[in-house]
C-alpha cells in the first residue's frame, strides 16, 4: 500500500493548522473562538474518519447489511459537538462581558488598558519617582 | 477547506460567522459520506444552526469589523508549519483510511455491533452505545452542558428593572416582517413536532435527545426572533426553563439511582422491567428524554440571555 491511503489525516492536519493559525495570529476574540471551533471540527473529522470502514454502512442494524462502521467514535463526537457549542456559548458570554468592561475585543487594546491601570495604581501607591523608574524600565 | 481559508482572510466578522455556518453544513455533508449519520445530524443542527445564531447574537454587542492585527504573521506561520510537519510525520505510522483491520476496530466495537441487537434490542447502535453501554459517560456530558448553561446565566445577568422597562420600550426587531411571521407561525408546530419525532424515534433511526433538544430550542428561538422576548417569556418563563434544565439532569441521574435501588448497577437498565430488553428500552427512553430536556432548556436560556443583553444595551443608550 502506498502513502496516499493516509490522505484523510492530511486533510485533518491542514484544517487543524488553519484553526491553530487563526487562534494564534488574530487578536479579535470572536475570530479566535471561530478558529477554535474549526480546530474542534478537524478533531471531529479525525475521529469519524478513524471509525470509517471501507464498504460499510451507517451503524443502524438491518438484515440487508453485514458490515457497519465503528459506532464508538460517532457516540464520542456526537456528545462532543453539543458540549462544544455550550463551551463556545460560555466563551461568547465572556467576550460580551469583556466588551462591556473594556469597550473592545482586540487583544492589544485590552492589554494596553490593563498596563495603564497598573501604572496608575503604582502611581497612587509609591508616588511619581517610582513611576518614573517603571517607565524607564519599559 | 476553502471556506476555512476564507475565514482566515476576511475581517468582516459578519461574513466570517456566515462562512463558519457554511463550513459546518459542509462538514455535516462530509460526516454523512463517512457513514456517521447521527453526527451529521447533530453538526447540521448545532454547528450550522445554533452556533451561527449565538455568534450573530454576540456580534450585535461588539464591533463588526476586526482591526488590523499587530502580531507578526510570519512567526505564527512558522509555529504552525512546524506543528504541521510534526503531525504529518506522526500520521505516517497510522493505519490507512477505511482499513477494516485498524486497531480502532479491534477492541469493543465488534462487541457493540454483534451483541447490541440482542442485548439492548435497539437497531441504532449509536443510541445503544450512547445511552446504555456508555451511559455514565453521557451523564457526564449532560452535566457539562448544564454547567455551561449556569455559567452563561451567571455571566449575563439582567436586572429585573431592565426587563420590566424594556418590555414596553423595545418590540422585536422583525415585528414588521409579515411574511416571515406568517411562515414562522406555520413552521413552528412542524419544527416542534419534528423535534419530538427525532426524540422518540432515536432508537430506530438517526436522532436522539441531543439533536431533538437542539431542534426544539431552534423552534423556540425562531419564535423569539420574530415575536419578541416578552411574548416568548410569557409562555417559557425563565424560572420554568431554569427548573427544566435541572430536571433533565435529575431525571437522567434518577434513572441510575432507581436502577441501584432495584438491585442493579448504576444505569443498568436490565432491572427496570421483568424482561431485560424491555427494561433497556424503558431506560433509554427516559434518559434520552432527560438529555433532550436539559439540552433544549440550556440552549433556550443561552439565547435568551444574549438577547436580553442586547436589549439592555439598547435601553441604556
Amino acid at each position: 500500500m502506498n502513502i496516499l491511503g493516509l490522505y484523510n489525516y492530511w486533510i485533518v492536519v491542514i484544517l487543524i493548522l488553519i484553526g491553530f493559525y487563526i487562534v494564534i495570529a488574530h487578536e479579535n476574540l470572536i475570530k479566535k473562538l471561530i478558529g477554535l471551533s474549526i480546530f474542534q471540527t478537524a478533531v471531529f473529522f479525525f475521529y469519524i474518519s478513524v471509525g470509517m470502514v471501507k464498504g460499510s454502512t451507517a451503524p443502524i442494524l438491518d438484515d440487508r447489511w453485514q458490515l457497519y462502521s465503528n459506532p464508538l467514535p460517532h457516540v464520542l463526537i456526537l456528545t462532543a459537538i453539543v458540549v462544544g457549542i455550550s463551551t463556545t456559548a460560555l466563551g461568547l458570554a465572556l467576550v460580551v462581558r469583556i466588551q462591556e468592561a473594556y469597550g473592545s475585543i482586540e487583544e492589544h487594546e485590552i492589554q494596553m488598558q490593563d498596563t495603564n491601570d497598573q501604572l496608575e495604581c503604582q502611581l497612587e501607591a509609591y508616588g511619581p519617582r517610582k513611576q518614573f523608574n517603571i517607565m524607564k524600565r519599559l | 477547506m476553502a471556506t476555512a481559508l476564507a475565514i482566515v482572510r476576511l475581517n468582516d466578522l459578519f461574513a466570517v460567522v456566515m462562512l463558519a455556518g457554511i463550513y459546518s453544513l459542509l462538514s455535516a455533508a462530509f460526516f454523512v459520506d463517512l457513514n456517521a449519520v447521527d453526527v451529521a445530524f447533530t453538526e447540521a443542527s448545532v454547528g450550522a444552526g445554533i452556533s451561527t445564531l449565538l455568534m450573530l447574537a454576540s456580534l450585535k454587542l461588539v464591533k463588526r469589523y476586526e482591526e488590523k492585527t499587530r502580531y507578526k504573521p510570519l512567526l505564527a506561520l512558522g509555529v504552525v508549519t512546524i506543528t504541521g510537519a510534526l503531525l504529518i510525520y506522526g500520521t505516517l505510522d497510522m493505519p490507512h483510511f477505511g482499513d477494516p483491520n485498524a486497531p480502532a476496530h479491534q477492541h469493543v466495537a465488534p462487541r457493540y455491533i454483534q451483541d447490541s441487537g440482542t442485548e439492548i434490542g435497539v437497531p441504532n447502535i449509536v443510541t445503544s452505545v450512547l445511552a446504555s453501554y456508555r451511559g455514565f459517560d453521557t451523564l457526564g456530558e449532560v452535566v457539562v452542558i448544564f454547567t455551561a448553561g449556569i455559567g452563561v446565566m451567571a455571566l449575563l445577568l439582567v436586572s429585573r428593572r431592565t426587563k420590566e422597562e424594556s418590555q414596553k420600550l423595545v418590540p422585536a426587531d422583525m415585528r414588521q416582517q409579515i411574511i416571515l411571521r406568517v411562515v414562522a407561525k406555520m413552521m413552528l408546530p412542524l419544527i416542534l413536532l419534528f423535534a419530538l419525532y427525532v426524540q422518540f424515534h432515536g432508537d430506530f433511526g438517526p436522532g436522539g435527545g441531543f439533536q431533538a433538544g437542539v431542534i426544539f430550542a431552534a423552534g423556540i428561538i425562531l419564535y423569539t426572533m420574530l415575536f419578541g422576548l416578552g411574548v416568548t417569556q410569557r409562555v417559557f418563563k425563565p424560572e420554568l426553563i431554569a427548573l427544566l434544565t435541572a430536571c433533565g439532569v435529575l431525571l437522567y441521574a434518577g434513572v441510575g439511582v432507581v436502577c441501584m435501588l432495584l438491585g442493579g448497577n448504576f444505569l443498568d437498565y436490565n432491572v427496570l422491567s421483568h424482561d431485560p430488553v424491555h427494561g433497556q428500552h424503558l431506560g433509554i427512553l427516559l434518559i434520552e428524554l432527560g438529555v433532550g430536556i436539559t439540552v433544549a432548556a440550556v440552549m433556550i436560556t443561552i439565547f435568551h440571555k444574549f438577547t436580553w443583553r442586547a436589549v439592555k444595551h439598547k435601553y441604556d443608550q
